[in-house]
């Protein structure tokens, strides 16, 4: 049993009870709701009766089925408007705060909260997607719920839970250029599994992690999930406060950040606080890395073979061959070189203002390949207009990406934006598995903003640390 | 089916203390919820009809056109106990996923591993997930295969599962069980009975203001 972690702080300041079947009562500090899993949740609260418990710990946005390119109401398909009315409906008169595309502040769930200072160090945070582990950045407990959990935070302010395991990762060492929180993710997913977090909650720590800014934390924990942990978190420091200050919540109010400051002291992890168990990664060995397969920890750094099926674990084999099968890629090769249709640079994994600072540093005089279609979709209004506000959405234009509205978009293909037939693409996001971008033969393959600018230029999966030598003779 | 029993009060959910009828093996590890229900079909604002769409991608081809799939298969019609194994309902935490499968007929799921998320989603729907040893998952499998019209019994109190002239033992999660065998995972009205001290747990943490309790607001 893990002592003194953050998680463990958390955990005990938000415990209401034990609950008959063994489970915790937990009190929910802010709720994230959005259009596709909230519509059953908010039909069985109106069945029995019920009003939402918490309003006011409760925001929603719209950010999975909406359009990114034309956005008039009512919107062309018709099962996305009839979501889209649904959760206005729902949100109408509740007391919840919409952050709607007529707000400026809409944008996808693990973007806008953080960014409007919602997200805050030492909260519990639910939202109906897996992808809520985004939050832990901050040093928030966080994670997705089911929809019928949903209706339990909306009834009662609060979730049933079993407290897990804590493994602290332990990333040592300094990245190299070129590599990102991504790379990092993408690693640790790889060595442990997408089923090697199950039960646990994972502590992200260590030189290479603390040296990372906001916006790479939120990366590494977004992707928690992919790896079997419904949570993972870093301990807020400095680079946490230095972002909260800049916040809705705190940029007027100063006095009201030094008054939350030391619970946010008192829930960082002990010096002596006990583990489950610990897991140490080298980060200065860590290269670009993208997947292979068909799953999140099918993964190889880029100039590593990809994998004999006959060499991985028993029961990795069969799931390794239908995913090279599908993938159409032999064992012994590298991804570098794998030919791309589409190249797409968004999701709450990596859409947020740095991640398109850097790929538009990249993309800058350089154009993208014939063959190719990219697109950039930002991940909320905010990060639109700053990026605007910076010219980056004319460096991508230029180059010939298409800049799109704020959404999930091509991460999961609910609304237009979606890969055709067998499309290959270089995705920022977050899962590769089969059918994910809206084609169930279409190819995806994971890599970090970085590298999807460079795949889009070269139209093929392209190690970034070459072309920028290049770029440099 | 199991034999329900209503508790009397506090939780009106059903007891869920066995599951018995036909099995339906879908093999594979990492058989991820966009799998099970891919997106497109989320695009609802109830879980009407989501049944139909279970492993609609891995049962159709491009034309329509069924592909070689259990689920398509007639000698599974009438199915309630999925066996399959390692991890599965990984990736999406949609409960679009268990809901597609409850309503396409599944009562209890049978497992190597589970998805975290994805057992709490069945939980909530009062479908138990059952797990097993690899080799025992894999013999029930192929029984199952060979005997689709047998009968499986889960017994989740006493976490063995029945089939032929084999009982093996399973595993149910300590707080599932006492939740399915007792009747108590209709966590919402369980939650609800503990209204003040919720309010209490608020009122302690100090990021919480007065005015975002309701009854607080000053």
């Amino acid at each position: 049993m893990s002592e003194g972690t953050l998680y463990d702080k958390v955990w005990d300041r938000h415990k209401v009870t034990r609950l008959p079947t063994g489970q915790d009562q937990l009190f929910v500090g802010l709720h994230l709701v959005h259009e596709v899993t909230s519509p059953q949740a908010f039909g069985m609260l109106k069945e029995r009766g019920q009003e939402v418990a918490f309003p006011k710990r409760t925001h929603a946005t719209v950010d999975h089925i909406v359009p990114t390119g034309n956005r008039d109401r009512p919107y062309r398909d018709e099962a996305a408007e009839s979501m889209m009315a649904e959760l206005e409906e729902n949100v109408r008169g509740s007391g919840i705060e919409f952050s709607d595309p007529d707000s400026g502040n809409q944008g996808i769930v693990h973007v806008i909260g953080p960014e409007q200072g919602l997200t805050q160090p030492g909260m519990t945070i639910v939202c109906g997607d897996s992808h809520t582990s985004t939050h832990g950045a901050f040093g928030a407990l966080a994670f997705g719920i089911g929809t019928s959990q949903i209706r339990d935070v909306l009834a009662t302010g609060c979730v049933a839970m079993e407290k897990q395991k804590v493994r602290k990762i332990e990333v040592t060492g300094e990245l190299g250029e070129g590599v990102t929180a991504k790379d990092v993710i993408l690693t640790i997913i790889g060595k442990l599994g997408t089923d090697g977090g199950v039960g646990h909650v994972y502590e992200y720590a260590g030189e290479a992690i603390e040296s990372l800014g906001m916006e790479g934390r939120m990366s590494i924990c977004n992707m928690s999930i992919e790896g079997g942990a419904r949570a993972g978190y870093v301990n807020p420091d400095e680079t946490t406060y230095e972002w909260l200050r800049e916040t809705d919540a705190f940029a007027d109010d100063p006095e009201e950040f030094e008054r939350l400051k030391p619970y946010w002291e008192s829930i960082r992890t002990d010096d002596d606080a006990e583990y489950d168990d610990v897991v140490t990664i080298d980060g200065s060995a860590i290269e670009p890395t993208v997947t292979w397969g068909t799953t999140p920890g099918q993964t190889a750094g880029i100039t590593e073979p990809i994998p004999d099926p006959d060499d991985l674990p028993e029961e990795d084999r069969d799931t390794a061959r239908r995913a090279q099968k599908h993938m159409r890629v032999e064992p012994g090769d590298t991804m570098e070189g794998y030919d791309i249709d589409v190249a797409f640079l968004g999701s709450c994994t990596n859409a947020r203002l740095k991640d398109l600072r850097e790929a538009a540093a990249f993309v800058e005089g350089r154009e993208v390949d014939d063959d190719v279609r990219a697109m950039v979709v930002p991940g909320s209004q905010r990060v639109r207009d700053a990026a605007e506000a910076e010219g980056l959405d004319e460096v991508f234009k230029e180059a010939g990406f298409d800049w799109r509205e704020p959404g999930c978009s091509m991460c999961l293909g609910m609304n237009d934006d979606q890969l055709v037939g067998d499309e290959a693409s270089a995705s920022s996001s977050n899962r590769n598995f089969v059918g994910r971008q809206g084609s169930k033969d279409g190819r995806t393959v994971l890599m970090s903003p970085i590298m999807v600018a460079a795949a889009a230029v070269t139209g093929e999966v392209t190690d970034v640390r070459e072309m920028e030598e290049v770029a440099t003779v | 089916m199991s034999s329900p029993e209503f508790s009397d009060g506090e939780a009106p959910a059903e007891k869920v203390t066995e599951v018995s009828g036909t099995g339906i093996p879908v093999r594979g590890n990492d058989i991820d919820t966009d799998q099970i229900i891919p997106a497109r079909f989320m695009k609802v604002v109830t879980f009407d009809g989501l049944g139909q769409f279970s492993f609609f991608d891995q049962r159709f081809d491009d034309e329509d056109e069924e592909k070689d799939h259990p689920f398509n298969e007639e000698q599974y019609r009438g199915a309630n106990v999925l066996v399959v194994n390692q991890n599965f309902g990984c990736g999406s935490s949609r409960e679009h996923a268990p809901q597609a499968l409850m309503r396409w007929g599944i009562d209890a799921v049978v497992g190597e591993s589970f998805a975290e998320i994805f057992a709490g989603n069945c939980l909530a729907l009062g479908v138990p997930t059952v797990t097993a040893d690899q080799e025992d998952i894999e013999a029930l499998q192929d029984y199952v295969e060979a005997n689709p019209d047998a009968e499986v019994d889960i017994d989740v109190a006493a976490e063995t599962i029945a089939y032929g002239d084999t009982v093996i033992d399973a595993t149910v999660h300590d707080a599932q069980r006492k939740a399915l065998v007792e009747g108590v995972w209709d966590t919402t009205a369980l939650m609800g009975a503990n209204e003040g001290a919720v309010r209490e747990t608020a009122r302690s943490l100090p990021y919480v203001p007065a005015e975002h309790i309701p009854g607080d607001e000053a």
